[in-house]
Order: C-alpha cells, then structure tokens, then sequence
C-alpha cells in the first residue's frame, strides 16, 4: 500500500467530515500546510475544529477557510494577525479556546503519545486555569491539561520519502512534528519527495510511522509576515 | 530626566550574564540583543524553535523558514540550532533558560504580571508568554512607568487578567528599576534627575527603597 498521493486533493479524500477536528501544523505563516489548507477548503467540509498556533491571515493559510465559514472553532495560542477572524469572533459566529503556547505543543505531543494528561505550572492562577484540576507537587502548583489527539493532521515538511519519514528546514519545524503524531490519520506535504534511502536516517525528524499518506505540494508561495533586514 | 528606550535595553541588558540562556519578548524586549555587553556569550532563544538566533537579516539573506516569535525575518549563526515547538517549550517550561525580557501592562507590588489582555478590546492571546514566565529562572519586566492616560502600571494589585502569579524578579521602567522578592517590591535605581516623590506619585503599588 502506497502512502504516495499525486496531489492535495486525493491525500484527502475519504478522511473528511464535518465537524472533525483537523490539527495544522506551522507558525505564523511559517512552515504550514499550504496545498492541503487549500484541498480542505475546495472540499467544502464544515464545521471544523482547528487546532493551530495561529490563524493565517485574510488570504492566506488558515485564514482562506475562514473566508468560506468552514471553522467553528480554533484552539490557538495568538491569533491576532486576521481582520476576519476578528470580525466573525466578536459577531459570535466563531469560538475560541486559548492555549499557552507550551501547552498547545505540549497537548499535541502528549496526545501523539498515548498520555491523557499531564500537569504544567503555565497558567496557573490565571484564567486557562479555571475550572481545570490543579494539584501540588514540592511545594508548587500544577494545573492538569489533557493530551490532544486530531481526526486529521495536516503537516508541511522540507523533504519526505514514500515511507512518510520527514525532514523540516529552519523554524518551519516548529508545531508540524508534535502535531504528525497526534492525528489519527497524518497527512504530509513535503517540497520534495525524494527517494527512499537517501535522507540519512539519523537525520529524520519524523519517522514515517506517524504519516499515513504524503505528497509533493504542487507549489510553495512562502509568505512573509514581517519582512525586517539590517542594512 | 527620564530614561530614553536605548537607556532602558542597555540597564535590561545588564542582567545579561556571560554563558546565559535567553528569550527576549516581542517589541522593546527584542532589541534587548543590540546592547549585550562587549565580552559575554549570551545566547538567544526564540519560542518557535530556534537557539542562537542571529540579527536581522541582509536582503539576500531573507529566508521565509526562518523567522523569530514575532514573525520577523531573522538569520542564523554558526552555532544556531533548530526543533520543534514541544522540545521549544521543554526548555522554557523546564527551567533551562535563564532570563526572559517581556513587556506587561500592569504588574503588581507582589510580582503578579498582566500582559496579554484587556478585556473589551479584541483579544490576541497569550502565545508563549504563560509559559516564559511559569518556567524561565528570572523574569525581567520592561515597561513605560505610566499608561499613556498616565495611569500607574506598577499596582497594588492588578486589574487586568493575570499572565502568571508572582513571576516577575525586576521591572526596569523609564523612571526606575525596582526588584520583587519575596513578594515585595523595592526601588533599587532611580533615573538621573528623578526624585523618590515623583516616583511615589506616578506609582500605585507600595515600595520601600
């Protein structure tokens, strides 16, 4: 069984419903998943809960399946780059649950783990705490924060072989390996799918175990946030 | 007279101590990095998953992978190295950077930070800095002493919802810098010029000095 798809569209299909809740790899507009974003909004699936560290922007990433009212919840840690998200948050056409950032990784790690919970000090007196059980250990308290697993991950990688075995560049790293482990189905998209055998094994960042299909994105646009140089 | 931003980086930098470990806030906070003492090693984390992060870059060395918590391009130094957000927060949560620079709102007399949110306004979230300031050894604040209605930032108690409770270790502010221990807070600089009444009168939360 091959887990190669020839595109977005096809990686895809027969894993979408309404109302799942899709994880979404990236940062920022850094390192996301941007042929699948676009696949899941022509697929037209609604409903969604959207687990990612931020929301895109108005017309790109995340922020396309804003656009078409396909989100009815994200679970982020900032999402303060988006006019749309904004708007359809105060009309109350959007709910928002608010994760530390720490916590939001660590959610995704632990769920991909098989751990139902885990306490953390990060948030602790503060209102991500409430109405969570909280217990102390030396002297400090903890607050219990559950494991995250996702219906679908969806994350971008640099290289991939057929295997699923994933290589990610730089700071695009960052949410895609914790959330890889944590969907129930995993689907990768890589700019270059190489040939099994020729990324070093002590080198792959995400072992092909927890990727059930992955393609090579048909294009990468890469948009910067904030463009800053020195002189 | 009050203290200019570049004196406020250069008395935050200070803090910096040579083979330290440290993850500067989005803002003021960042350009922290421009004033490190000539002499010392200090190495800079970004939350999205970078160690040894270099200064912006050149325009050939623009790179859309790599860019810091702000979302800034940035560069890479030799010694840099890259992971993922879990292993990012490993090291935040788990005590192994030193110092982490961030700016507030409001803090309290007993170290308790406001950063993330007025409620109100549209709320953006909180990010990493929940996490910086529960796991991070020393919290450093860096913040204009008054709101600009010239309401007091330092405050018996804060008003706005909490980032952490008793987080903050130093509150460096265009008038002053003042120390938290033990949940007290104590003026230990005053800008040239600044006399202990002015102080006083731009200050809610008690002090001793």
């Amino acid at each position: 069984m091959s887990k190669v798809y020839a595109d977005a569209k096809s990686a895809l299909d027969g894993l979408l419903e309404d109302d799942m809740t899709v994880l979404a790899g990236g940062f920022g507009l850094c390192g996301t998943p941007e042929n699948l974003i676009v696949a899941l909004r022509e697929s037209g699936v609604k409903g969604l809960t959207v687990v990612s560290n931020n929301c895109g922007i108005d017309d790109f990433g995340l922020g396309l399946l804003l656009q078409t009212r396909q989100i009815k919840k994200m679970i982020s840690s900032y999402v303060g780059e988006n006019a749309i998200f904004a708007k359809q948050y105060l009309n109350g056409e959007l709910e928002l649950e608010f994760n530390p950032q720490g916590t939001l990784a660590e959610r995704c790690r632990a769920g991909g783990a098989g751990i139902a919970a885990f306490y953390t000090r990060t948030g602790v007196g503060t209102v991500v705490a409430e109405g969570k059980e909280t217990r102390d250990f030396d002297g400090q308290t903890y607050v219990m924060e559950t494991g995250l697993v996702g219906d679908l991950a969806m994350v971008k990688a640099w290289k991939g072989d057929a295997e699923g075995n994933l290589v990610y560049r730089k700071t695009a790293r960052n949410f895609n390996p914790p959330m890889a482990t944590a969907g129930r189905a995993t689907v990768a998209e890589v700019e270059e799918l190489v040939a099994v055998g020729s990324l070093d094994p002590d080198h792959i960042h995400t072992p092909g175990i927890f990727v059930q299909r992955i393609i090579q994105g048909a294009a990468y646009e890469k948009r910067i946030e904030r463009r800053t140089t020195r002189d | 007279m009050a203290w200019t931003r570049d004196d406020m980086c250069r008395r935050a930098a200070a803090e910096l101590k040579d083979g330290y470990y440290a993850n500067l806030g989005i803002g003021m906070p960042t350009m922290v990095a421009n004033f490190v003492p000539e002499g010392i090693k200090v190495t800079l984390q970004s939350e999205n998953g970078m160690l040894g992060m270099g200064p912006f870059p050149t325009e050939d060395e623009i790179d859309p992978d790599l860019i810091n918590a702000g979302k800034q391009t940035i560069s890479e130094l030799p010694e840099s190295v890259y992971f993922d957000s879990a292993a990012s927060f490993a090291m935040i949560r788990g005590g192994h950077i030193d110092l982490s620079i961030l700016g507030a709102l409001q803090v309290a007399g007993n170290g308790d930070l406001a950063n993330w949110m007025i409620p109100g306004k549209m709320v953006k979230g909180m990010g990493g800095a929940m996490d910086l300031v529960a796991g991070v050894k020393r919290v450093v604040v860096m913040m204009d002493h008054n709101a600009k209605d010239g309401t007091a930032k330092l405050v018996e108690s804060c008003s706005l919802p909490l980032t952490g409770q008793g987080v903050v270790d130093l509150v460096i502010t265009d008038l002053a810098v003042f120390a938290i221990e033990g949940g007290a807070l104590q003026l230990i600089e005053a800008a040239t010029g600044v006399g202990i009444d002015e102080i006083r009168d731009r200050t809610d939360a008690s002090f001793t000095h």
